[in-house]
């Protein structure tokens, strides 16, 4: 192993980490209202209240915050499920595509709208460019500004004394679309274009190839759904191969400032959260977690990419990986893309190496907590503390708390509830596809390979993530169904207790700091939380990652591969 | 209470032996879910071995996967039936006591001999030397000395009287001399007595708010490991689909139930109730009763503690520890007017001035009673005592001792005025945290009579290790801030609140709540019985009145002030044996995982010439899959056995700091728990392949 290859992905890491204190205090600015913003915006902003009524000083209690969420969540998914149905009588569809069917329909409203982006289809041969602008790209915004006004709710009810506000979800929202969001797409945006990313709404182009093939070239307005497609985590390509396409990454720089923004919003949401908190130490503590938690998928995956493989009598497989990048940034993306519920790829995941691909799937199953989505990737992260806390707290001798804050049986309830339905829904849905034929029949692969795509599939539509581990044919009925709750399993069975949490501890009044507190700003902290984040969440996939990722990874040293 | 040294008695084992088997009832068991579940996986198993032994099929790790499966249940009831056991037997030693007591019931000017069993509330009573109080109650007429033994196990007899706030009395105990009239405050059933056994046999116990919390936690785990259990062989069908085995080489299911039981938290499911229950007790054995487990776990929590400074910080009572004579006045004669103006002074303040004169001057007693005098006695109205001489030469002779402003305006009634040096005087008295009398003859300011309050011994270490629990202490008097600074200084409190009239004590609580801390307040007296009820953690003292005792939530027979401290560790070792066994419980899996799952996945994907890939995983190297699984089940009966010492005395707490604890119990429970069972479950293994069992 070489040095150049670990000179990128720090140099990426740095980055984030250098850039998270600027961007986390300008959203913290934004969600406290500090900030001063050029006037079109600020009457963009007014406008968009008064038209829709939204008084914004109300503030709402637990239960009307989480209804607004709900029901902003279902409306959203209704309207793309018809634009999809009826895409063929609406304009900007200059292939013509048809009707989607309704299954396939429902699994794409679904994914939008829980930031998933898990892609049945092919955009380039299903999607006019109506639904792909007026559907699926407002809903890459929407989804992840849910994300952000859940967390906000959240940090909100942690940190207020005796409050049952927990802020305006609206204005929430609209701020984190128009003064995060929208601003972040356009920056990022016209760097793409100054990259080579195509912004347009030609026609498809027919060209002769070199061989003398006749050859189509998809076209579209890509640069601006790629920008927001990593800024919010969502990862749902403009092409079916997504990052991979020429298209949506054409040069290496392009390729790092797609990382940096798959990490970028997690990342400074950490920082705003510990000026929230009061203690930017306890952002950092965060921060850290996540960092070690990447560092060494990373450090995992490149390892055993690298190594020699006995099967191929060779290293540094270079099968299904971006050729233009190379081996490290195909695994440094895989990695990122994973941890960070982004699910945009520029590498085919079924082509990692067993371990690699080990990694990204048990980054999945964490919850998408190492950064994570937009917003989901912090309360994520925060459900683990309040476990980490309780069984922590108890150990020192004391009710445990957490800046303040008893946590006590409700808390634990829906921490165990959101920790639980997801692993439940991964478990029993790999389960059941495993032994039906339908299940089965899609697998392209044979053997524990074929075992892991499943699993990986259902991961990743639970946890949000939305990258393929390809090999698997999901475009079914069962698939579509199946993966679609999942997704909606996923993302609301956690915003749903996380919101109970948000308004019972707003109620609670806060402990002042003494010698017998425990403090969740040091390394001891990182280090239990750490270990409860691993063995909580990983032990209970450990038997199922034995039967796929383990087992194949042992067979390629017997020379089997699948 | 007999204090026992021995952890487990004879008795007490062999009871609980018995007790054990009872405690397998399902209906009882239902109410611990993890244990609940390994009787219902003991129930599967048993079942599939005596139906392969019908059909012919004997299989000796089926018997034996079923056995340990039904001793990890019994070791779970054994540890929660010794807790019971101990406190039973504590109740049954106060039971003895509580035998038929023949009250004397007064009716009018009548008496009659009643069963104490039919005494109600608000009855009147007489007990006499040698009789047994009937009921808990308060002494209306009289003064008497009791022997509570029955309660506190403390020999020495105590002195209770009416009014004031030694006058509660506690049905069980015995008078010893002098006669008493007591009204009845509880009905049978409901005394002091009744509630302690209860307690003590844990009959009414309910779980504690962070028990009910981590049971949750426990169940939430149990099922997250029934559905990765359960859907494990739908995974093993697809592998052996590809591995071309046939469908009769799956898991079987005592394989799936001993892997089950082995992953679900059964460590602290079964110890959970024990550590509940010995907390109790260990209160009892410091003579502490607790009113509910819920007063336990608060007590770990508090943050601010609140203490009368009478009492509790210093000795009761002030002594006379100086006389200061104004410029020009002799000092023997302010000892003479000292010694007279408290003659008629009767508290124990005006009695050690008496006795500091007769100790550090020649001035007898019997000189001044051969002179005329009146008397005037102290009273809280005037804040002065004195006495009025008539000598035969005419001579009046008017003597007071007081408050400062008392004697103000004593003087210059008599047309004099204080002399500004009284003032200094009085102000560098008080400095020193001492009070200052002032002593005046007619009109003229004699000097001051420093009243030194003695700080208890040891109380400032006492302070100083509640400080480092994180704990602040507020003193609470009715001094003059200047005195209170000196005092608080001295015996090394935190903060204090001076002039604080009773009233005091209430809104001091509850601002120190508003503002997050949980408070403990111990009192005795009855106008502490709201500040004792609105305090997170109440001790009433056991010498304090019915009011006090019944506004607190904890009751402390010794009546020891201190004992606070041994309260919040009991309190915090409760929270903190839960915390670190759950910690090693769900530490313990990873090993059990690398035990058994190469166990079951030997067979999948074996390429010819070689060892099944996944058999890599046994990085034990243990002998054979049966034995593999066996020696996980085995280690995981065994541990709760081997842990049941440390449920029953706790988790060793120093006061060393939130971080420096969680250190200490992270490396040894949590990286021990990773540890261990891979030693354990290896030697095990060892042993069972020598002694060839499977």
């Amino acid at each position: 192993m070489d040095i150049k290859y670990f000179i990128q992905p720090a140099f990426l890491l740095l980055t984030v980490t250098l850039l998270t204190p600027p961007a986390g205090r300008y959203l913290f600015r934004v969600f406290e209202g500090k900030i001063k913003i050029p006037g079109f915006i600020k009457a963009a902003e007014t406008l968009i209240y008064r038209i829709c009524g939204i008084r914004q000083d109300e503030e709402m209690n637990w239960k009307t915050y989480l209804w607004s969420v709900l029901a902003f969540n279902f409306a959203g998914m209704m309207l793309l499920f018809l634009l999809q149905i009826f895409q063929n009588l609406l304009p900007l569809n200059p292939q013509g595509f048809g009707s989607v069917p309704w299954d396939l329909a429902f699994n794409t409203a679904v994914s939008f709208v829980t930031n998933t982006n898990w892609q049945a289809y092919a955009g380039e041969t299903t999607m006019s460019y109506a639904v792909q602008m007026s559907g699926l790209a407002v809903q890459n915004f929407l989804s992840a500004a849910t994300g952000i006004t859940v967390i906000l709710a959240l940090s909100r009810g942690i940190t207020s004394r005796k409050s049952e506000n927990l802020g305006n979800f609206w204005k929430d929202l609209v701020r984190s679309v128009l003064y995060i969001l929208i601003p972040g797409s356009v920056i990022v945006s016209v760097l793409l274009m100054g990259q080579g990313v195509i912004q347009n709404f030609s026609q498809y182009l027919n060209v002769t190839t070199l061989e003398g093939i006749s050859q189509t070239i998809p076209m579209g307005p890509a640069a601006s759904q790629v920008a927001i497609k990593m800024l919010g985590t969502n990862g749902g390509g403009f092409f079916n191969s997504n990052s991979a396409h020429p298209f949506e990454n054409p040069t290496p720089f392009s390729n790092f400032i797609e990382m940096f923004c798959i990490l970028i919003i997690p990342a400074a949401l950490t920082y705003a959260y510990g000026l929230k908190a009061g203690s930017k130490k306890e952002g950092w503590i965060i921060f850290g977690v996540m960092m070690f938690l990447l560092v060494s998928g990373f450090a995992v995956s490149i390892f055993s990419e690298l190594s020699y493989n006995p099967a191929l009598n060779t290293a540094s497989l270079l099968e299904g990986k971006e050729l233009r990048f190379g081996t490290v940034n195909s695994v440094l993306f895989s990695t990122i893309t994973t941890d960070v519920s982004c699910g945009a790829v520029n590498a085919m995941h079924s082509s990692l190496s067993p371990l690699a691909g080990m990694v990204a799937l048990v980054n999945i199953m964490l919850g998408e907590i190492i950064f994570g989505g937009v917003g989901s990737g912090l309360y994520g992260m925060l459900i683990f503390i309040f476990i980490t806390v309780f069984i922590a707290g108890l150990m020192v001798g004391r009710t445990p708390e957490y800046l303040g804050k008893k946590i006590e049986a409700l808390e634990i309830k829906m921490a165990i509830i959101a920790v639980l339905i997801q692993s439940a829904v991964i478990l029993m849905f790999t389960a059941a596809a495993s032994v039906l034929t339908q299940g089965t029949s899609s697998a392209l692969n044979s053997g524990p390979h074929g075992f892991s795509e499943i699993l990986y599939t259902f991961s990743s539509a639970v946890g949000n993530n939305g990258s393929a581990f390809a090999g698997l044919n999901a475009n079914t009925v069962f698939y579509n169904i199946l993966t679609g709750i999942a997704m909606l399993v996923g993302r609301f069975g956690v915003i749903i207790p996380v919101m109970v949490i948000a308004g019972n501890l707003g109620k609670k009044n806060i402990s002042p700091v003494s010698a017998g507190t425990f403090r969740t700003d040091n390394y001891v902290f990182a280090l239990l939380l750490t270990g409860v984040i691993l063995i909580v969440g990983a032990l209970t996939f450990f038997p199922a990652l034995c039967l796929g990722p383990i087992a194949e990874h042992i067979l390629m040293g017997q020379g089997v591969l699948f | 209470m007999k204090k026992k040294n021995k952890l487990i008695s004879r008795e007490i084992f062999l009871k609980a032996v018995t007790d054990s088997f009872v405690k397998l009832n399902p209906s009882a068991l239902v109410k611990n879910p993890v244990m609940f579940i390994v009787e219902v996986c003991a129930v599967i198993t048993t079942v599939i071995f005596f139906g392969g032994m019908f059909g012919g099929k004997y299989s000796g790790f089926v018997l034996q996967i079923s056995l340990w499966l039904w001793f990890t249940v019994l070791f779970a009831n054994f540890a929660e039936a010794v807790a019971e056991g101990r406190g039973k037997a504590q109740a049954d030693s106060l039971r003895k006591n509580k035998k038929q007591i023949i009250a004397k019931k007064v009716m009018g000017i009548a008496m009659f001999e009643i069963n104490a069993d039919d005494l109600r509330k608000g009855d009147v009573v007489i007990c006499e030397a040698g009789d047994t109080i009937p009921a808990d109650g308060e002494i209306i007429k009289g003064i008497a000395s009791v022997d509570e033994s029955a309660i506190t196990g403390e020999s020495a007899p105590v002195i209770r009287e009416s009014g004031g706030d030694r006058s509660a009395v506690t049905g069980g105990t015995k008078v010893l001399s002098d006669s008493i009239k007591i009204r009845i405050v509880s009905d049978p059933g409901f005394t002091f007595m009744d509630k302690i056994i209860s307690l003590i046999e844990g009959a009414k116990r309910q779980k504690t708010p962070n028990e009910i919390a981590l049971t949750i936690l426990l169940a939430g785990l149990t099922v997250i490991f029934l559905l990765a259990v359960a859907t494990l062989p739908f995974y093993y069908d697809y592998g052996m689909v590809s591995s071309g085995l046939n469908a009769s080489q799956n898991i079987t299911i005592p394989v799936l139930v001993a892997l089950l039981v082995c992953l679900i938290p059964t460590t602290i499911g079964g110890l959970l109730s024990a550590i509940g229950i010995s907390g109790m007790d260990r209160m009892i054995k410091r003579n502490v009763i607790a009113m509910s487990g819920r007063a336990i776990e608060a007590a770990g929590d508090l943050d601010v503690l609140l203490l009368d400074k009478t009492g509790t910080i210093t000795l009761g009572n002030r002594m006379a520890s100086g006389l200061i004579p104004l410029n020009g006045v002799d000092a023997a004669v302010l000892a003479n007017a000292a010694l007279l103006s408290s003659l008629s002074d009767d508290t124990p303040e005006g009695r050690s001035i008496i006795k500091y004169v007769k100790d550090n001057f020649s001035i007898k007693t019997k000189d001044i009673h051969s002179e005329n005098a009146t008397y005037v006695k102290f009273s809280a109205e005037t804040r002065m005592s004195g006495i009025n001489l008539y000598s035969d030469t005419g001579k009046h002779r008017n003597i007071r001792k007081g408050s400062l402003d008392a004697i103000e305006r004593f003087v210059e009634s008599a047309g004099g005025s204080v002399p500004e040096e009284t003032y200094d005087k009085v102000k560098q008295v008080a400095s020193e945290g001492c009070t200052p009398l002032v002593v005046a003859e007619n009109s003229k300011v004699l000097g001051v009579i420093r009243l030194k309050d003695i700080v208890k011994g040891g109380i400032r270490d006492r302070f100083a290790h509640l400080r480092k629990m994180g704990i602040k202490t507020i003193m609470i008097t009715g001094d003059n801030p200047v005195t209170a600074a000196a005092i608080a200084a001295e015996a090394g409190v935190d903060d204090f609140i001076s002039e604080a009239k009773p009233e005091d004590k209430l809104v001091c609580i509850r601002s120190e709540q508003s503002k997050g801390h949980l408070v403990g307040m111990i009192g005795d007296g009855t106008n502490d019985a709201p500040a004792l009820a609105q305090a997170d953690v109440g001790i009433a003292m056991n010498t304090g009145t019915q009011a006090a005792r019944e506004a607190g939530n904890m009751v402390d027979l010794d009546s020891n002030p201190t004992k606070l401290i041994e309260v919040v560790e009991v309190g915090k070792q409760l929270l903190m044996t839960r915390g670190a066994l759950t910690t090693f419980s769900i530490a313990n899996d990873v090993a059990k995982y690398f035990a058994i799952l190469p166990a079951m996945f030997f067979a999948l994907y074996v390429l010819p010439g070689h060892k099944g890939p996944l058999e890599s995983l046994n990085i034990m190297n243990l002998g054979s899959p049966e034995s593999a699984i066996l020696s996980a089940v085995i280690f995981n009966a065994l541990i709760i056995v081997m842990l049941v010492p440390l449920a029953l005395k706790g988790v060793k707490y120093n006061p060393i700091g939130a971080s420096a604890i969680l250190k200490k119990n992270l490396l040894i429970y949590g990286f021990g728990g990773i540890i261990a069972p891979f030693i354990g479950i290896k030697l095990i293994d060892l042993l069972i392949n020598f002694l060839k069992l499977v």
